[in-house]
């Protein structure tokens, strides 16, 4: 179980690592004029490659975050076992829906 | 947790990845919520913009993406430290930590100067 928590983590850590690359560069050059609703949805509105992007971004940070945090809350707070995994089980589930919603409301 | 001492570079690189890590993942939701606004129409994701303009908001900001900057590059280090060659990888393991911090900060600066 560890061993394929660590492994989902790292993949979608590799991933992320593009994705991240992508969004930091579209940031620094989507704020240079301020950013406004004009600017962002003329970006994705209707953009299928942008909507695709934004899910696979969402659905990695959704597998990459929670596991993540299981680690460092078992290390500083020493909260283990089943309650823990529930939380963070509820806390990925709510990234994804969260994070597909604001995929959508930017696309459609 | 054991705070690193000032000649841990690496331990410190790891405090910095677990605490911009759990940073970011208390940020996502709202992150999430605000560009869902868009849901309600383009006025009200412009709302939500102009409460962005204020200053204390630039400065958390760009806090953000240092954070993210960094757990990008110290990520990467990780990926590199445990998938590649140690032998190849081992000797540079202190020069990649400065590299990344300076790349984070570097991302940071370039997004400071063009959001001010």
């Amino acid at each position: 179980m560890q061993a394929r928590l660590w492994l989902a983590q790292r993949l979608a850590a590799v991933v992320l690592a593009l994705c991240v690359l992508v969004h930091l560069i579209t940031m620094i050059y989507a704020v240079r004029q301020g950013l406004s609703a004009a600017e962002i949805l003329g970006r994705t509105r209707g953009n299928l490659a942008w909507f695709g992007f934004y899910l696979i971004f969402v659905a990695a940070v959704a597998i990459h975050a929670p596991i993540g945090l299981r680690a460092v809350l078992a290390e500083w707070f020493s909260w283990r076992g089943k309650s823990l995994d529930g939380a963070l089980l509820a806390f990925a589930l709510l990234l994804a829906l969260a994070g597909a919603r604001a995929a959508w409301g930017v696309f459609r | 947790m054991r705070l690193p001492s000032s000649s841990e570079p690496a331990r410190w690189a790891a405090l910095v990845n677990r605490v911009s890590g759990v940073l970011l993942s208390l940020f996502l939701p709202v992150h999430f919520w605000a560009m869902g606004q868009a849901l309600e129409g383009a006025a009200q994701l412009d709302a939500f913009l102009a409460w962005t303009q204020q200053p204390a908001v630039h400065v958390a900001e760009i806090g953000l993406v240092v954070l993210l900057a960094a757990h990008f590059t110290g990520g990467l280090r990780l990926l590199a430290l445990e998938f590649l060659d140690w032998s190849a990888i081992g000797p540079w393991h202190k020069d990649l930590i400065a590299v990344a911090a300076g790349a984070s900060l570097g991302f940071g600066l370039l997004f400071a100067l063009n959001i001010l």
